[in-house]
């Protein structure tokens, strides 16, 4: 077996295309990587049109609040090309130059200052049906943002006026400054003056009023967290049930180096067993002279096949996985774990390769078959629950179960992210579906050969 | 049925070591039959073939000429009949060159070698490029070389274990007429060498000038085995044919 690995590398190192390849993709698919997950995402281009005045504030209650806060915290989250008109934003959205455009009305500051009517937002935008999505997203989490921001900002000032009127203090008015009592104090003083009042209809009556006055201080204190409840009522409370949380930019690692991985193997496997049977000499292989045995095995010829797809897919594999330790952290004390998953994901994605390649007569062939079948199980793999119906997600759990891709996944992620749901299920896994493959794989030998 | 020739004339190139008739045939198939279901492939096919003698098989489509190279070469199992020729005795060349073209001549034929756990595989590659007369492009990846080198490759491959019986199924068959005239030589000097080449073919005209006896099967059946000369007696009945007339006329006669 070895005389005929020696020969596989021999010939992969003779196609230079193939050679080349191998050797650009890694490096290629890990500085984009990098790149990608090393920088923030672009903030989109939106034109600002603010046609209310400039200055203008919005009044609540005893405080003022600057509309320029709102205008700064929705270009904080956009990158903003201030224009001065609707019409110029019109041509902007027109011509492609800004993704979108807002356009704040004459009437924002009033609208919101009434609180009796919504102030408007206009949105203009244009493109395909997924620009179109893109934009809608964008453009409405940048509004919910600054909405979020701009309702705490009217929190914090009505909390202020709440406390005047409890606890008492200056009070600004027509330009003079007045002090008022505050509800607390003034339940305070009424006990004081009802205690001094003599026994009859008029204490009670004013014990009725420091009794409310009371009650009333009591539920104003209630009122500021009533005005937390409401403007952010739900909390988010994120509890993971295994393993550690992966950010998203290792996952992103993770995912990359699968699919390369899963390519690499089963092209290679697929192409390795095809070309065999294109030269011919898969019959002179595995029949051997007349009167004696096979030069090689059927499951020597599966098991060669395997070996030096896996190995090549491992190397570039492993090479991406340094290439892009440089952009982001990764534990390189677990490399040994890495080294693992790689090799057992290597040889499941060989045997399904192989298998592959057995059911066609030439390279080209195998090679279109394996591309064909690889995308779309690397596709739905990821598909996550609740993205589809129910029952499409089952055949779905089937597909990935049969198929290598998920488990390698899982795999890859526990070794490089720690995971779950534990590196020895998805590396049984693995194993069972790479004998599984060679299996097959040596049926259509027998068959075909 | 009982072959109805004899080899007894020589046709073209005289065999170094053609052996006479008392001495023991290299090759001997005796009654060998080949069942596919209902239908017969083979019908009790015997002949034998002596060292450095060549024999032509020739015959329609669908006559059993592949069936019987392969039965003979061991890669099918007859269903009755016998072949006696010990174990790695028969080299096998498939019409198809089984070589790697991205790798050099020498290359193909070292790594075959060692495949074959040939005791000295670099003699033995050295051999061989002697033999198909390569050496010049032993370096040469197969790829590169024309149809009749390659093929000339495929044989040396089959050659590897320096077996006393050939065989060839259509070695000619995609190979132009400068290119087929360079394999004829080869098979000449491998058969002045003392080597019993076999081969399957559909150019009746090279079973003439290229065999020293010719079997001829038609539907699993062996007509005649003797000289390119005697089958043209046996239909000549006073009429000059040139070899394919004969065959053709030989053919018709038997009701084929």
């Amino acid at each position: 077996m070895r005389w005929l690995l020696a020969k596989d590398l021999r010939i992969l190192l003779r196609s230079r295309l193939l050679l080349g390849l191998l050797i650009i993709y890694p490096i290629a698919i890990a500085l984009l990587i990098g790149l990608a997950i090393s920088r923030s995402p672009g903030k989109p281009k939106v034109a600002i049109v603010n046609l209310s005045l400039p200055g203008q504030e919005i009044e609540i209650g005893n405080n003022r609040l600057d509309i320029s806060h709102y205008t700064a915290s929705l270009m904080d989250k956009v990158s903003p090309v201030v224009l001065s008109s609707r019409a110029q934003a019109v041509n902007a959205v027109s011509s492609g130059k800004v993704l979108a455009a807002l356009v704040l009305p004459a009437d924002f500051t009033q609208r919101l200052s009434s609180v009796l009517t919504q102030a408007r937002v206009e949105v203009l935008y244009n493109g395909n049906a997924l620009e179109q999505s893109l934009v809608r997203s964008t453009v409405d989490s940048a509004l919910a943002e600054a909405n979020l921001v701009l309702a705490d900002e009217i929190k914090q000032l009505a909390a202020e006026d709440i406390d005047l009127l409890l606890k008492g203090g200056n009070f600004h008015i027509l330009g003079s400054e007045r002090e008022i009592l505050g509800l607390s104090r003034i339940a305070a003083v009424l006990h004081a003056i009802v205690r001094k009042q003599p026994p009859g209809a008029t204490r009670a009556k004013l014990a009725r009023v420091a009794s409310f006055a009371d009650f009333a201080a009591q539920n104003l204190d209630l009122s500021k967290q009533v005005l937390t409840t409401v403007s952010q009522p739900i909390q988010v409370s994120a509890t993971l049930l295994h393993g550690r949380r992966t950010p998203l930019d290792a996952y992103a690692v993770v995912v990359a180096v699968s699919i390369s991985l899963m390519f690499l193997a089963v092209l290679l496997a697929a192409a390795g067993i095809a070309l065999e049977r294109e030269e011919h000499t898969l019959a002179r292989l595995i029949r051997g002279p007349p009167g004696l045995p096979a030069l090689l095995s059927r499951e020597k010829m599966v098991l060669e096949k395997v070996i030096f797809a896996a190995a090549c897919a491992v190397i570039v594999a492993f090479s991406m996985l340094a290439g892009i330790s440089a952009f982001i952290s990764l534990e390189w004390g677990r490399a040994a774990l890495w080294l693992v998953a790689l090799v057992v994901g290597a040889a499941a994605f060989a045997a399904l390769g192989v298998a592959i390649g057995t059911l066609a007569r030439e390279v080209r062939a195998a090679s279109l078959l394996s591309f064909a079948l690889a995308l779309p199980l690397a596709f739905l793999a990821l598909v996550p629950a609740g993205a589809v119906t129910s029952g499409l997600y089952d055949v779905i759990q089937v597909i990935s179960f049969i198929f290598p891709f998920k488990a390698c996944l899982q795999g890859l992620d526990c070794a490089v992210n720690r995971a779950s749901p534990g590196l020895g299920v998805s590396l049984a896994h693995l194993l069972g579906i790479a004998v599984g493959y060679s299996l097959l794989a040596r049926l259509a030998l027998r068959r075909t050969a | 049925m009982e072959p109805l020739g004899r080899s007894s004339a020589v046709s073209e190139a005289e065999p170094r070591q053609r052996s006479g008739e008392q001495a023991e045939p290299v090759l001997e198939v005796t009654d060998v039959s080949k069942r596919y279901g209902e239908r017969e492939a083979l019908r009790g096919v015997s002949f034998s073939a002596h060292a450095g003698e060549r024999v032509a098989i020739i015959g329609p489509n669908g006559a059993g000429k592949t069936t019987l190279l392969s039965i003979v070469a061991g890669t099918q199992a007859p269903t009755s009949g016998m072949v006696s020729c010990p174990p790695g005795q028969v080299g096998w060349v498939p019409q198809q060159p089984a070589v790697y073209s991205k790798l050099s001549v020498a290359e193909n034929l070292e790594l075959f070698a060692r495949l074959e756990k040939v005791k000295d595989p670099a003699v033995a590659v050295q051999r061989m490029l002697d033999q198909s007369g390569l050496r010049e492009r032993a370096g040469e990846q197969v790829g590169r070389l024309s149809g009749g080198n390659r093929q000339r490759v495929n044989i040396a491959i089959g050659l590897l274990r320096d077996p006393p019986a050939l065989l060839l199924d259509e070695p000619s068959s995609s190979l132009d007429p400068r290119q087929r005239e360079r394999l004829w030589q080869f098979v000449g000097t491998l058969a002045q060498r003392g080597t019993s080449v076999v081969f399957s073919t559909h150019n009746v005209s090279e079973a003439e000038r290229r065999a020293d006896r010719v079997l001829v099967l038609a539907d699993g059946e062996l007509l005649f085995t003797g000289t390119a000369a005697e089958l043209k007696r046996e239909v000549s009945h006073g009429v000059e044919h040139d070899f394919e007339g004969a065959f053709v006329a030989f053919l018709r006669e038997r009701g084929h």
